[in-house]
């Protein structure tokens, strides 16, 4: 066996707690549909057939019992348990199913919705023998750069593949240092901030192994990888100066030099052989051999067409629903909606399965969830409206997103809001916020006109 | 036996001489005279849709995909396959690759990207894989080992074929693989038959490539003297071995390396030399005759040694073998004997490889010339990978087993096919 797929399926969605305070994120609709399906969907696509899931106790609840949250997916799925209190992080995670993972793992999560051709970061993996691989893509116009307070600075090589440098802006004190050993052996680094992190990654089965025995590390992206991105420049020593070297530590989480990290493959000697006689060398210029004689090796794929988006916080969230219909192949209006006539839905808006539509409404560039009810004379625009949702005649709602079971009453005018689960909006309730992305209202406490 | 290739108008039939001197036609032969008659390889018959047909219901058999021709061909090399190294075959492939082994995925990724370049490193990787192959393999019941191991390797080998036509010391070193799995006596229990193929495997390289690179130094260092100004083309392994086994032993000379565009392959045998401490110059193959008078010898490396005597050999080194010959400087090439084939070519466009013509496309100062060279009509980038020189321009060939004419090549080849007998 080639790769075993891990979804990571436990996150908190810690930045757009809105929405997840009462669904977990990976049970999100978007486009109707959950968002963990959207990774699995990719993982079947592209022909695995089994994924470990890691997830909470209620995921795997919903996943199983909800009808609305229904997966939808022939692979088959692993589901392994953990903890809800948050304390774990993703490489605690893939330590805790060590046992499990029995070759090179490819770890994804819950919330990447990307049309990534996936044999592309896979091939920088299988190709350069590599220790990982993983994806990144350029940024969109709406994602938050500007104000994002911690910038990620990722350094790549001349051909814009080999990762030469992974920071984020919080740890660096006194601005962005760069190791002469990095300059020594590439001379040209292109250094870019303007980078989405897929948070999908191609890993060595040495990697989980290393992380079975050091469990210092607990954060995939924000530990693992920039340890072995640092990693790759650290000197490499011979068997002897091993052992004086363990007093030595320069940096922390070490005494590990690059051999440690480095499990020899199978017949290591012969590959050595064939290396050495081919007449190949990923740089010029210099007088040593390819890879710089590193065995450790980490590789990025960026794209810079197409789609990818991590659904992590809400304009994300908004803006993926507005691509679902990319992805999914069913009609945007489900077959068993009951629709009127006099209706009029644009082009990317979806209907969920079982909703009722009534006369002379409006729906523009809006996701209308599992079971709703939408009467006469009710404008939708740019909105998403989640599960068993009733909203009653007359109203107008733009640029919003009402979650499950809301109920909004007749004549009520909402512009740019979120209402929260289960809330009640009063008749001729007149609502708005200033900006788009912010305020969560609760309603019963603060409007309620009539 | 040998059969000789000539490419004939598309209408006619090809014709076969066998030892006995009877021609015979390929198609339709009615009595066999006494031996098997060779078919053409299908990689050099793109142009002829049955050929085709026929390839593409054998892959669908193996489950493996096919690679798709890549842009406009140059009329006289139709009858060859182009790649483009964008579209790799891994593209149509599942991501765990369930039907092929994970150890041949990266091997035909490597082989397409040309991360593994030149003839002996692609035959030490491959025999590498087949290592892991076999070592994972286990024999389902109700077969034997010695028959079900081969038709487990064929759809690898297809496999490897469509990422990038197998060379010649790649196509001895799988025939004496499959010769070694059927010989393996039905009684040996799985275990030792794996052990002992891959003993097998670990010899033949040891043996044949390691082994054989040292005799042919031990040699050649005898040919090198005091005061030589060699000049070598592109990278080969062997040629560089040499050198640095010659410069080890004390030897007083300097390299000229030769190099060509688009691949450029000279500039990491520059590197491997310079890093010993030999001397070396650099100069493009539109140079060369400017240096030769320079030059006492010419040490050319070898892709494969054609049963007729002719060298096949990187694009460019019938070219410096010519000039040479023109300002009477010896050339010697160097070859083991497993890179000897039985094939007989006489022209470099029968049999020959098309690489990536995007690779001809160069960026300078900002502006590429090429970018749109699809749109052009009647326009070709033609990017050949291989040539053949003829034995007169060679002075001696130096293999494992000693120092031979070019014209000593069929000698050798008969004595090895009686060996293997």
């Amino acid at each position: 066996m080639e790769l075993q797929a891990v979804l990571m399926a436990a996150g908190g969605g810690s930045r757009m707690t809105d929405l997840t305070y009462n669904t977990p994120k990976p049970m999100l609709p978007v486009g109707n549909k959950p968002l963990m399906w959207y990774p699995l969907n990719l993982l079947e696509r592209v022909g695995f057939e089994e994924v470990i899931v890691i997830t909470t106790r209620e995921v795997h609840k919903m996943m199983s019992t909800d009808p609305k949250t229904k997966l939808d997916i022939k692979m088959k799925l692993d589901v392994v348990c953990i903890q809800e209190d948050g304390d774990m992080g993703t490489a605690d995670a893939l330590r805790h199913i060590h046992q499990k993972v029995k070759t090179d793992i490819l770890v994804v999560s819950c919330d990447l919705i990307t049309d990534v051709a996936l044999h592309e970061v896979v091939d920088l993996f299988r190709a350069h023998n590599a220790t990982v691989a993983m994806l990144m893509s350029k940024a969109h116009e709406f994602t938050e750069t500007v104000n994002v307070p911690q910038r990620d600075f990722v350094g790549v090589d001349q051909s814009g593949k080999r990762l030469l440098f992974m920071a984020n802006e919080a740890d660096l004190e006194d601005g962005l240092i760069v190791r002469r050993s990095i300059i020594r052996k590439h001379p040209r680094m292109h250094i870019k901030t303007g980078l989405v992190d897929a948070h999908l990654y191609c890993l060595k089965k040495a990697v989980v192994d290393f992380l079975a025995e050091n469990k210092s590390i607990s954060s995939i992206r924000g530990e693992l990888v920039p340890f072995l991105v640092r990693k790759q420049f650290s000197k490499m020593t011979s068997g002897q100066k091993r052992m004086d070297d363990t007093e030595t530590v320069d940096q922390k989480n070490d005494g590990l030099t690059n051999d440690d990290l480095f499990f020899p493959s199978r017949d290591e000697a012969l590959l050595q052989l064939a290396q050495e006689r081919s007449c190949w060398n990923d740089h010029r210029g210099d007088m040593s051999e390819a890879y710089h004689g590193g065995k450790l090796r980490c590789y990025v794929h960026i794209m810079d067409q197409g789609l990818c988006y991590r659904v992590n916080t809400l304009s994300a969230y908004i803006e993926a629903n507005r691509m679902a219909p990319k992805f999914i192949e069913e009609p945007a209006v489900h077959p068993s909606a009951v629709i009127s006539e006099r209706f009029q839905m644009g082009s990317d808006s979806m209907i969920g399965a079982g909703c009722h539509v009534a006369d002379k409404t409006s729906i523009k560039r809006s996701t209308i969830g599992i079971s709703t009810t939408v009467k006469e004379k009710v404008k939708v625009t740019n909105s998403i409206i989640m599960h068993g949702v009733t909203i009653e005649e007359g109203c107008n709602i733009q640029g919003s997103v009402i979650c499950s079971n809301a109920v909004i009453g007749r004549g009520a005018d909402l512009k740019y809001c979120l209402v929260g689960n289960g809330q009640r909006i009063e008749p001729e309730g007149d609502t708005y916020s200033n900006t788009k992305k912010s305020i969560l209202l609760e309603v019963s406490v603060t409007f309620g006109l009539v | 036996n040998v059969g000789i290739l000539i490419r004939l108008r598309a209408d006619s039939h090809c014709h076969i001489k066998n030892e006995d001197d009877q021609w015979q036609i390929k198609e339709h032969f009615l009595t066999p005279l006494g031996s098997v008659v060779k078919r053409l390889p299908e990689h050099i018959q793109v142009d002829d849709p049955d050929v085709l047909k026929k390839l593409a219901k054998k892959l669908e058999r193996q489950q493996i995909p096919r690679r798709l021709d890549y842009g406009y061909k140059v009329s006289l090399f139709s009858h060859l396959l182009q790649y483009s190294r964008k579209a790799p075959l891994t593209q149509q492939l599942s991501i765990p690759s369930a039907v092929i082994h994970p150890a041949i995925v990266r091997l035909g990724l490597q082989y397409s990207q040309g991360i593994v370049a030149g003839s002996n490193a692609r035959s030490i990787a491959l025999l590498h894989a087949f290592k892991q192959v076999i070592s994972d393999y286990t024999t389902p019941s109700n077969e034997e080992l010695s028959r079900d191991l081969v038709n487990k390797l064929k759809p690898y080998i297809s496999f490897l074929n469509q990422c990038r036509p197998l060379s010649a010391s790649m196509g001895n070193a799988i025939k004496y693989i499959k010769k070694e799995i059927s010989n393996i006596p039905s009684q040996f229990k799985e275990d030792d038959a794996k052990k002992k193929l891959l003993n097998c495997i670990e010899c033949f390289i040891e043996e044949k490539i390691v082994l054989a690179a040292k005799a042919i130094a031990k040699s050649s260092i005898e040919k090198i003297n005091d005061g030589d100004v060699i000049l070598v083309y592109g990278c080969s392994s062997l040629v560089n071995h040499i050198l640095c086994e010659a410069f080890e032993k004390g030897r007083k000379f300097r390299v000229i390396v030769v190099d060509s565009r688009p691949r450029l392959e000279g500039r990491e045998a520059l590197r491997r030399l310079v890093q010993k401490g030999i001397s070396c110059t650099y100069v493009l193959i539109s140079a060369v005759s400017y240096i030769l008078p320079e030059v006492s010898k010419v040490f050319l490396g070898a892709h494969a040694l054609l049963a007729n005597g002719y060298v096949m050999s990187r694009v460019g080194t019938s070219q410096i073998a010519l000039v040479a010959k023109a300002f009477n400087v010896p050339v010697l090439v160097c070859c083991e004997t497993y890179k000897f084939c039985e094939r007989v070519q006489t022209d470099s466009f029968v049999s020959n490889e098309l690489d990536d013509p995007d690779d001809l496309i160069v960026t300078r100062k900002g502006e590429t010339q090429l970018k749109d060279w699809q749109q052009v009509p009647r326009l070709g980038l033609l990017n050949l990978v291989y040539d053949v020189t003829p034995p007169d321009f060679v002075d001696l060939v130096i293999t494992d087993l000693g120092m031979i004419p070019c014209t000593s090549v069929p000698v050798v080849l008969r004595v090895k096919n009686v060996d293997l007998l």
